[in-house]
C-alpha cells in the first residue's frame, strides 16, 4: 500500500511494486503537456540538476541577442530590427550585444553572473528541416538518423551512482531526447494532473492487473504507469493545494516553471528535467520589440526568471539550457517574418555558470561570413556547450560523455561555462 | 515465412483496411470472401451510405459551405470605414464560429463509426495527415473541415497528383504554409503584407509532401519553388461597388489570373515571371502553369513514389516495413501514374500484407484505438464530444497537430505509461456505459470539444455515485462475439474472472484490442 494523498491508498501488489520499484531508482516526471524531470537513485548524494528547455520550431536568435553592434543586422531587418535606442530598444548585455526587451525579466541575472549566452551555435549538420534537426539535437548525433535513443536518456544511464535506473515522465508522448534504454514512465501533469482517473478505481485497476502483469512491452508501459501514479500524484495533489493558496497561478510556461520549482523543492533528486515550448516558427508577423515574438519571450523569460527566483538556495545547483533546433534567416522575408536559418544561440544559466558574457566565435553577418550567404554560421557545436555542463556541472567522467555524444568534438581541456 | 490462415483473414482486413469490427462486420467479411469484400472497400460508390449515417450527416450545414462562404458567415468581422470592430463583437463572432470546426469533427467521427465504407475512411484520415493543417492557425478554424471535404475526400482512391493539386489549392493549406503571402519581390502587385519570398510551403511541399528530406533537393531547390509558387493564394473580400472594380478584374484575369470557387486566387500581380531553375531544370516563366507544372514533376518523381510507398506501407504491413515491398509498390505508383487506387491493389494482394509475422503487430493509434473501441460496442453515436476530449487526452486531438508533419503512426510514438492508463480508463467508462456519447449534445457551442471527458477523470466506479445515469451498456459477450477470437489465455482467464459489470471494460482494455 502507498499513500497517494487525502488519506486514499493506490494499491499494487507488495511483488510489483519491489520489482517496479527496484527498476525506478531514477525518474523524470513532466511539468506541463511537454516537460520531464528525473530523479536521481536514492543513495546518489550529488544535488546538481539540469534542466533543458527546447524551443522547438526554431526561435529567431538574432531578435534574442540582437547584435546591435552590427549595422548589417538592420540592413536585413527593415521592420523586425530591435532598435539601438529609443521605444523598444534593445537592453545592452556587452556593448555589441543587447537583449531583447520583452526578455528584461531576465537581466538581474546576468547582472549577478548566472546568465550566459553562446551566439553562433547550433548543429554542423546543415538540414533546414525542422523535424530533421529537431531529431539529431535529441539524439545528440548531428546527421545520423538511426540512433535509437536520446542523448539525456544516455545520461540518465551513466549518472554517477546509478546502477539501474528509470525515467519517468509526464504527459501523454515521451520526447526523443528522453527516449531509449532507460525505462520511462510518464504521468499528466498540467492543470488535470493530480485528479483521479478511473484506472485509481480499485476494482477496475485489480482486474487490469492481471491483463497486465507480463514483461512484454505494453505490460511494462502498465506496471510503470501504476507505479507513477501511485509515487506522484499524491505529491503533485499537494503543490496544487499549495498553489491554489493566494494569487491564482499564471498561466502557460510561467505556471509550469513554477510547479518545476516547487518539487525540485520538495525532492531534491530530481536531476534531470525536460520541458519543450512551440510557437517560435515565425515565416510571418513576427513582430520587433513587440508582436507575436516578444510575446512569447515575454512568457519564456518571466517563466524562467520565476523558476530561478523560487528556487532559492537550490538555483546554485541548477544549470538551465534553452536551446532550438536551428537559426532564422538573418534578412526578414516579404510577410514580416524570417525563414529556416541555421546558426542560433543557446542560453546558459544558474548558479553555477560563469555568466554575465556572451560566449562563442562571433562570425559577423556580413557578406562572405554568412552561411550559404544567408545565414548566421555556426562557430560552435551545440554539444560543445552541453558537454561542459555534463562534465563540470554533473561530473560525467570522459568515457561517459563519450558515451552521450559519440564522436562529439574534442571537450575543452580547461572548465569554461560552469564555475568548478 | 507463413500465411495468415482463414480464420484470421477476416478480423486482420477489418483491422488493417477498417478502424475495426463493428457488429456483424467478420461475419460479412467471411460471407463475401476477402477478395470481394476488398473490392467492394476499393470501390466505395458500390456501397450505400449507411441511412443512420446519411441523416446524421445531413445535420451538419457548415459541412457543405466553401471557404468562402465559411469566411462571410463566420469569419472576423471587418472594420467598417476604418472603424474596428468592438473586441466584444469579434469575440461573439469567434465563439459563433466553433460550430464550423466542431461539426467538422462530428462528421470525421460519425463516418469512422458508422459508415460501412471504411477504407475510405482509414484514407481520409491517412490523407489529411499526410497533408495536415492545424485548426487552431489563424483561420484555419474556419477551413479545416473544408479543406478535408474538398481536398483530401475526393481523391483519396485517385491519383497522387490530383489530391496534392488539391491541397496546394486549398486556402486552408495556402493559410497554413503561409503561401497565400509569398510574393515576388519586385512584382508591382508586393505591397503590405505580400513584400517578398516565404519559403515555407514550398519546403514541406518537397520535404512532407512528395519528394521526403533525402529526396535530392538543396536550399537552392526550395528558394526557386517558392518563386515559382508567387501569388498563389486566396480570393480577398472585395466590394464590386469600388471604382474602377470591373476594370481591374478585366486587367488581371488578361493577366492570367485564376479564381475558383473554393477560394483560390492566383494573382498574377505578385507573380516571379522570370525563368527558375529547379530540381536541374528550367522552368520558363509563365504563370501559374510553373507552379502546375511542378506539381507534375513532384507526382511523378520516383522519390515520391517511394516516400509514399514507405508511409502506406508502414501504416498497413509493419512500424519498419518490408523494403523490398516499398519498392515493388513504388514501381507500381510510377507504372500506373500514381494511381493510389494501384498501389493499394498491390499492397493488399502482396504476401506481405498476409504474412502472419505482420498479424495484430500494428499498435494502435490513439485515433484508432478510440474509434475501434466505439465501433466494436456498437453503441450509437450521437455526442462525439467524449471520443474528441480522449483523443486529446492521448495526445493526439484531432485537427490538432500543431506540426505539418502530422502524427505519427508507429508503436515508438503511442506507447507509454499514461498513454496505458487514460486507455484503459477510457475503456473503463465506455464498457461501464458511462461516457454520454448516446446523448444529442445539448448546445454544440457552448463546450471545447477538447476537454477531458468527465467520465475519465472520475473514479467511476460501477456505481452511480455521481449522478451520472450509465447509458446503454455493452454486452460482454455480444463484444466477445463482435471482436473474434483473438484473445490469449492469459486475457480470456482474467475476463471470466471479472464481475461481469467490468468484462466489456476488460475486453476493450485488453492487451489484443490494442493491436491491429
Amino acid at each position: 500500500m502507498i499513500k497517494a494523498g487525502k488519506g486514499r491508498a493506490l494499491r499494487i501488489g507488495r511483488r510489483e511494486f519491489v520489482k517496479i520499484a527496484a527498476a525506478a531508482s531514477a525518474r523524470v516526471l513532466l511539468l506541463g503537456t511537454h516537460g520531464w524531470v528525473a530523479r536521481a537513485a536514492t543513495g546518489d548524494s550529488s544535488r546538481k540538476r539540469l534542466v533543458v528547455v527546447f524551443l522547438r520550431g526554431a526561435v529567431d536568435g538574432l531578435n534574442v541577442v540582437v547584435p546591435y553592434g552590427d549595422d548589417a543586422y538592420y540592413e536585413a531587418r527593415p521592420t523586425l530590427a530591435i532598435p539601438r535606442r529609443g521605444d523598444g530598444a534593445v537592453v545592452d548585455l556587452d556593448g555589441h550585444f543587447g537583449l531583447h526587451p520583452a526578455l528584461a525579466p531576465l537581466m538581474p541575472l546576468w547582472r549577478d553572473g548566472t546568465l550566459a549566452f553562446i551566439h553562433a551555435c547550433g548543429s554542423p549538420d546543415p538540414t533546414r528541416s525542422h523535424f530533421d534537426a529537431q531529431d539529431y539535437m535529441e539524439s545528440g548525433t548531428p546527421g545520423i538518423k538511426s540512433t535509437p535513443d536520446g542523448w539525456m536518456n544516455r545520461v540518465l544511464g551513466v549518472l554517477p551512482g546509478h546502477s539501474a535506473t528509470s525515467v519517468l515522465s509526464l504527459g501523454p508522448v515521451v520526447p526523443r531526447i528522453l527516449s531509449g534504454r532507460m525505462p520511462v514512465a510518464n504521468l499528466p501533469l498540467g492543470r488535470g494532473a493530480a485528479r483521479p482517473i478511473a484506472l485509481d478505481n480499485p476494482r477496475i485497476e485489480q482486474a487490469f492487473d492481471r491483463l497486465y502483469d507480463g514483461a512484454d512491452p505494453l505490460s511494462r508501459a502498465y506496471q510503470q504507469g501504476r507505479l507513477a501514479r501511485a509515487r506522484l500524484i499524491g505529491e503533485l495533489r499537494q503543490d496544487m493545494i499549495a498553489a491554489d493558496n493566494g494569487a491564482p497561478s499564471p498561466e502557460g510556461f510561467p505556471q509550469d516553471a513554477e510547479r518545476l520549482a516547487g518539487l525540485i523543492q520538495h525532492d531534491p533528486s530530481i536531476r534531470l528535467a525536460f520541458t519543450a515550448l512551440g510557437g517560435w516558427d515565425t515565416h510571418v508577423n513576427e513582430g520587433a520589440s513587440r508582436g507575436q515574438l516578444a510575446n512569447h519571450l515575454a512568457q519564456l523569460g518571466q517563466g524562467l526568471a520565476l523558476f530561478a527566483n523560487q528556487l532559492g538556495p537550490a538555483w546554485d545547483d541548477t544549470v538551465v539550457l534553452v536551446i532550438s533546433e536551428f537559426g532564422r534567416t538573418m534578412h526578414e522575408n516579404g510577410n514580416g517574418g524570417t525563414d529556416h536559418g541555421h546558426g542560433n544561440v543557446m542560453w546558459v544559466m544558474g548558479g553555477a555558470v560563469r555568466g554575465g558574457k556572451v560566449y562563442g566565435n562571433w562570425p559577423g553577418l556580413g557578406r562572405g561570413e554568412l552561411y550559404q550567404e544567408r545565414d548566421l554560421a555556426v562557430t560552435t557545436d551545440f554539444r560543445a556547450p552541453i558537454l561542459a555542463v555534463l562534465q563540470t556541472h554533473l561530473g560525467l567522467t570522459p568515457t561517459q560523455l563519450a558515451t552521450v555524444f559519440p564522436d562529439a568534438p574534442t571537450t575543452a581541456s580547461t572548465p569554461w561555462l560552469i564555475r568548478v | 515465412m507463413s500465411a495468415i490462415g482463414v480464420a484470421k483473414q477476416p478480423l486482420h482486413l477489418v483491422n488493417r483496411l477498417a478502424f475495426g469490427p463493428r457488429p456483424g462486420d467478420l461475419e460479412t467479411v467471411a460471407r463475401l470472401k476477402p477478395q470481394a469484400w476488398l473490392a467492394q472497400q476499393l470501390h466505395p460508390e458500390s456501397l450505400p451510405e449507411p441511412p443512420a449515417l446519411t441523416e446524421a450527416i445531413a445535420q451538419l450545414d457548415t459541412l457543405r459551405m466553401t471557404p468562402p462562404e465559411l469566411f462571410a458567415q463566420f469569419g472576423p468581422p471587418m472594420a467598417v470605414m476604418g472603424v474596428k470592430p468592438d473586441p466584444a463583437v469579434v469575440k461573439a463572432a469567434r465563439r459563433a464560429a466553433r460550430v464550423v470546426v466542431q461539426q467538422a469533427m462530428a462528421a470525421r467521427v460519425y463516418r469512422a463509426v458508422l459508415e460501412t465504407r471504411q477504407l475510405r475512411e482509414v484514407m481520409v484520415a491517412f490523407w489529411f495527415n499526410h497533408f495536415n493543417i492545424f485548426a487552431d492557425k489563424g483561420l484555419d478554424y474556419l477551413w479545416v473541415g473544408a479543406f478535408e471535404e474538398d481536398a483530401i475526400r475526393p481523391h483519396v482512391f485517385g491519383r497522387f497528383r490530383d489530391l496534392l493539386g488539391a491541397t496546394a489549392r486549398h486556402p486552408a493549406m495556402l493559410f497554413y504554409l503561409d503561401n497565400w503571402q509569398n510574393t515576388a519581390p519586385d512584382a508591382p502587385g508586393a505591397r503590405r503584407r505580400f513584400e517578398g519570398i516565404n519559403e515555407n510551403y514550398a519546403r514541406e511541399l518537397m520535404e512532407l509532401h512528395t519528394l521526403g528530406v533525402n529526396g535530392g533537393y538543396t536550399q537552392a531547390d526550395v528558394t526557386a519553388l517558392a518563386h515559382i509558387l508567387t501569388g498563389w493564394g486566396i480570393v480577398r473580400r472585395e466590394n464590386p461597388a469600388r471604382p474602377n472594380f470591373a476594370r481591374r478584374q478585366r486587367r488581371l484575369a488578361a493577366m492570367g489570373a485564376v479564381r475558383t470557387r473554393e477560394g483560390f486566387f492566383f494573382d498574377p500581380t505578385r507573380h516571379d515571371f522570370a525563368d527558375k531553375v529547379w530540381l536541374g531544370r528550367t522552368i520558363h516563366g509563365s504563370g501559374i502553369e510553373e507552379g502546375e507544372k511542378a506539381l507534375d514533376v513532384l507526382a511523378q518523381s520516383p522519390a515520391t513514389a517511394h516516400h509514399l510507398s514507405f508511409k502506406l506501407c508502414q501504416y498497413f504491413v509493419a512500424d519498419n516495413p518490408p523494403a523490398d515491398l516499398v519498392g515493388r509498390l513504388a514501381q507500381r505508383y510510377l507504372e500506373t501514374d500514381g494511381s493510389i487506387r494501384e498501389v493499394l491493389l498491390g499492397l493488399f494482394a502482396s504476401s506481405e500484407f498476409w504474412d502472419l509475422g505482420h498479424y495484430a503487430n500494428k499498435f494502435k493509434s490513439p485515433y484508432e484505438f478510440v474509434i475501434s473501441a466505439v465501433r466494436a460496442t456498437g453503441l450509437p453515436v450521437r455526442n462525439v464530444q467524449p471520443l474528441i476530449g480522449t483523443m486529446a487526452m492521448l495526445g493526439m486531438p484531432l485537427y490538432g497537430c500543431q506540426t505539418p508533419d502530422g502524427y505519427k503512426n508507429t508503436q515508438d510514438a503511442w506507447l507509454n505509461p499514461d498513454a496505458m492508463m487514460m486507455r484503459l480508463s477510457f475503456a473503463a467508462a465506455l464498457g461501464a456505459g458511462r461516457l454520454p456519447i448516446d446523448r444529442p449534445p445539448t448546445d454544440f457551442m457552448t463546450d471545447n470539444p477538447r476537454h477531458p471527458p468527465r467520465a475519465l477523470l472520475e473514479r467511476t466506479g460501477m456505481a452511480a455515485d455521481d449522478g451520472i445515469a450509465a447509458e446503454a451498456t455493452p454486452d460482454p459477450i455480444e463484444l466477445a462475439m463482435t471482436v473474434g477470437d483473438m484473445f490469449s489465455a492469459r486475457t480470456t482467464a482474467a475476463v471470466e474472472a471479472a464481475p461481469n459489470n467490468l468484462r466489456a471494460a476488460l475486453i476493450l482494455g485488453s492487451p489484443e484490442f490494442m493491436m491491429r
